[in-house]
């Protein structure tokens, strides 16, 4: 799994080429109009979503809790991204970053400060004082001044753009998916499997349980910037339980435990709706009937565990043609080990 | 020469009940006892006390000099007490090696940090725990399965595992809570070797509960008894045999019966 | 004088929340499931009986009769057609699906009958005389009603063949199966006795609040499961007792600190609870086997 050998620098530098490469077509896309403006605008919502997606799949499907508050960070690090660049005065494209790591590491704060009485309790007790969180922080945000209370907090500035959204897209896919394979992630997800077992191999569960929900919280925070800056404006009321709802079926939507999953879920539970938008009536309904049809025949996610990677696609892809052209078949190797 | 563990006086109730009274062992380096008795004496109860699971109403657990009382069991594992259990708990949807690896967590320090970044200290560590674990397989003949996932693998190689997992955490003092149960006889001699194997290669003492008389006799070089969480009885395999106090502990006695 | 309406507010509100919290505590039981649809099916209930009042001028008792058992039907419905294909898969799927069903009535209902909030008369008119005070009679009728539905619950779930039924299957699924019940059957009861005494939260908190909207199940939900948590979620009088605290709490919360702030006392009141006793005021709670 930790993919330490000879292939490790060519898949390094295969992903980086993806990375770059994916970010030159959707320019050259929105460039020569074949995203049209409001396509191309969709984009910054399913990022941020993917962001929020793969932060809550750490401590839903790596570390097996079920925190039901993802929209309380989300809203905590939206608030302080935009206070700080509603007060500060340098150019968008250098306050944004800044107020993005910002509110990820004020979010973080708040997912120790909760993580560490909460991850007390288990199940759907964790999953019931982490929604009491989570609705205290809306009404908190409600009733002080300086977010603006019911009224919200206006005139933002509309900083966020498709690129910003990339790079921070980016960003946490690659720490989430080089924490899991770590000594961190596989402590994280020994817990998931068997606390007591992993307690006994000498892994400080406590430690990684605050950790992962903290860092899980923390990418949340930066998602919540990231809609702050899109929106310009933030209310308290689109940060309630249904907002972790529609996060949380996001995540198990494309299945616990699969970043690609996460990914993909996110960019289609984002286009859905507004694909839906010439039967707008009917298209919530649609909606939740899809949700409860895949739950209920393919209770594991649309990907299950499965994660993608080009190197192993292009091993796989590569052995199919080299078995074709031996046209013997027999042993079968070459797509992953 | 010191013993690496020794207990005095531990106890614990739970409500009302007395699960454990009044127990002393010490353990020599390299030896192997026995636990046994009948279900529900307090066998796994003393495991659980050893490692702090439960947490002893009286008395001391010193391990090479060294008071566990209090101390999380993280930290009891890391001080070199490391147990398997009855009822195997694997990380099973993980694969074999990363189930060895998560127990080698502490033999790596390098950061949170290094880990997102990359760095270099990640790099080496992480190759030389790959290499410990496949090393640590081999051992145990279970190399060739190293990427399956731990629960696909067959019930006696899931009790081997549960050792080899035990063994990476680099203990002092190894517990095992009935290794054999669910075993044939052949795969219990099996069992009995690698067993001595591990006392020879890793200079371990080990600590065994077993209902499996044959395999309690034929390794242990001491034993206790322990029956409604009182030790009734404790020597070498001869002497347990012939006592007429565990005989009826296990049987009862002739009016009961 | 104040405190006494106070209290008697707190109660009214706090029946409501009980006849609720009795439906989340029933199933969560019965199929450890956070029914997530269960506030919905008070928004259904609530808008059964408006329709049948309003637009086909149905006596109100006719019409609450018929939305209780309307409800009844349709939460046996739900479980038969939503959950029950999942309940050997996980319990997070479950949830999700619950989610899902709570999204699809509120939307269904929107559908039919708009987003806008309607108007529901109160048809408890008038007022009763205690003592030298006057409540309204909704008041009245709802912490009364409250009390005699609480009281034949109890008897039900100890002294009937069918209560004892649920018992078992809340205590061991596979070994009730095993013992000759019919799980399916006990199961899907609970979720009609659940749904319907949904219902009839429904009508009362109408007949106080005037006003219904397909969102309304949201938060009188969500009260209602932090007020069966906070007895000992799958304890009946812990349901009850939990209802009426948190219906006092919040009564007290609008009276002497702000109206605002009631959302964040009640969650607060949770998370003090479950920090101190997991498993609330009532619960028992199984430790995990070494």
């Amino acid at each position: 799994m930790s993919g330490l050998n000879a292939k490790t620098p060519f898949r390094y530098a295969l992903n980086a080429a993806s990375v770059a490469g994916l970010y030159l077509l959707l320019m050259a896309l929105i460039r020569y109009r074949v995203l049209n403006r409001y396509q191309a605008l969709m984009l910054i919502p399913i990022g941020f979503n993917i962001i929020l997606a793969v932060s809550l799949n750490l401590s839903a499907g790596f570390l097996g809790q079920l925190p039901l508050g993802h929209a309380g960070f989300m809203s905590v690090g939206g608030y302080a991204a935009a206070l700080l660049t509603m007060n500060l005065n340098m150019p968008a494209n250098v306050e944004l970053p800044i107020a993005l790591v910002f509110g990820g590491f004020v979010a973080a704060g708040f997912g120790v400060l909760i993580g560490l009485p909460a991850l007390r309790l288990k199940g759907d007790y964790l999953a019931i004082i982490t929604l009491g969180f989570g609705e205290i922080i809306r009404v908190i945000i409600l009733n002080l001044d300086f977010t603006g209370g019911a009224y919200g907090l206006k005139g933002i500035g509309r900083k966020t753009t498709v690129t910003w959204v990339y790079i921070f897209v980016v960003i946490t896919l690659w720490t989430i998916n080089a924490l899991i394979r770590s000594r961190h992630g596989r402590a994280i997800l020994s817990i998931r499997e068997d606390e007591i077992a992993a307690e006994a191999s000498g892994i400080p569960t406590t430690y990684y349980k605050v950790l992962a929900f903290s860092i899980s919280a923390g990418f949340a925070g930066v998602a919540g910037g990231l809609y702050a800056h899109y929106l310009s404006i933030l209310d308290p009321s689109a940060f309630g339980f249904m907002r972790s709802c529609e996060i949380l079926v996001i995540v198990v939507l494309g299945g616990l435990g699969s970043i690609f999953g996460s990914v993909v879920s996110a960019a289609a539970l984002t286009v859905l709706p507004e694909m839906l938008r010439g039967f707008a009536e009917y298209r919530m309904v649609i909606y939740s009937l899809l949700l409860i049809g895949v739950m209920i025949f393919k209770p594991s996610g649309l990907c299950g565990k499965y994660e993608f990677s080009l190197g192993n696609t292009l091993g796989g892809i590569q052995a199919g043609i080299r078995r074709r052209i031996l046209k013997r078949g027999g042993g079968v190797n070459g797509s992953g080990s | 020469m010191a013993p690496v563990l020794d207990v005095s006086n531990l106890g614990i109730r739970f409500g009302g009940l007395q699960a454990l009274d009044d127990f002393n062992i010490q353990v020599a380096g390299r030896e192997i006892v026995g636990l046994i008795g009948p279900n529900g004496a307090g066998k796994t109860t003393v495991f659980n006390l050893l490692t702090n699971v439960y947490h002893p109403s009286g008395g001391g657990i010193k391990l090479t000099g060294l008071d566990t009382r209090g101390k999380p069991t993280h930290q009891v594992t890391r001080h070199g007490i490391a147990r398997t259990f009855q009822n195997i708990r694997l990380f099973k949807s993980l694969s074999v090696i990363d189930n060895v690896k998560i127990a080698l967590h502490n033999s790596m320090n390098y950061s949170v940090l290094a880990a997102c970044l990359r760095l270099f200290s990640y790099w080496k560590q992480e190759k030389a725990a790959e290499k410990t674990a496949l090393e640590l397989l081999s051992m145990f003949d279970m190399e060739g399965s190293a990427e399956a996932p731990a629960g696909s693998l067959p019930y006696g190689a899931q009790r081997r595992l549960e050792i080899v997992r035990a063994l990476a955490t680099n203990p002092k003092v190894l517990l095992l809570d009935e290794p054999a149960a669910g075993m044939n006889p052949s795969e219990t001699a099996e069992l009995m070797r690698t067993i001595h194997d591990v006392r020879d290669k890793f200079g371990v003492s080990i600590i065994l509960i077993e209902h499996d008389m044959s395999l309690v006799m034929g390794i242990c070089e001491r034993i206790l008894v322990l029956n409604y969480g009182l030790i009734i009885a404790q020597g070498t395999p001869d002497e347990i045999r012939n006592n007429p106090l565990v005989i009826e502990a296990y049987l009862g006695s002739r009016k009961e019966a | 004088m104040t405190l006494a309406y106070f209290i008697i507010n707190g109660l009214q509100a706090g029946s409501i929340y009980a006849l609720v919290a009795l439906g989340y505590s029933m199933v969560y039981g019965i199929v450890k499931l956070i029914n997530f649809a269960h506030g919905d099916i008070i928004m259904v209930g609530a808008y059964c009986t408006w329709y049948l009042m309003s637009r086909h001028s149905v006596p109100a008792w006719l019409a609450v009769i018929c939305s209780v058992v309307f409800c009844a039907l349709f939460g046996m419905t739900i479980e038969r057609v939503a959950y029950r294909p999942l309940r050997k898969t996980g319990r997070l799927s479950l949830l999700v699906t619950a989610i899902g069903v709570s999204f699809l009535l509120q939307n269904v209902v929107q559908l039919m009958f708009s987003a806008d909030p309607r108007m529901f008369g109160n048809f408890f008119t008038g007022a009763v005389i205690i003592g030298d005070r006057r409540f309204s009679t909704a008041t009245v009728a709802t912490i009364a009603v409250s009390l005699v539905i609480m009281a034949a619950l109890t008897l039900l779930v100890k002294r009937t063949k069918i209560g004892k039924a649920m018992r078992a299957v809340s205590e061991d699924f596979d070994a009730a199966q095993l013992m000759g019940i019919n799980v399916n059957r006990t199961i899907s009861f609970t979720f009609a006795l659940g749904s319907g005494l949904a219902a009839v939260g429904a009508v009362f908190y109408c007949c106080s609040y005037s006003q219904i909207q397909p969102t309304m199940g949201g938060m009188l939900g969500l009260k209602a499961f932090v007020a069966a948590v906070l007895g000992g979620i799958g304890s009946l009088p812990g349901a009850m007792a939990g209802g009426i605290f948190i219906g006092i709490a919040e009564s007290f919360t609008k009276g002497f600190i702000s109206s605002k702030l009631t959302d964040a006392v009640v969650f607060g009141i949770l998370i003090v609870v479950l920090l101190i006793k997991p498993s609330g005021i009532f619960g028992m709670r199984a430790g995990e086997k070494v």
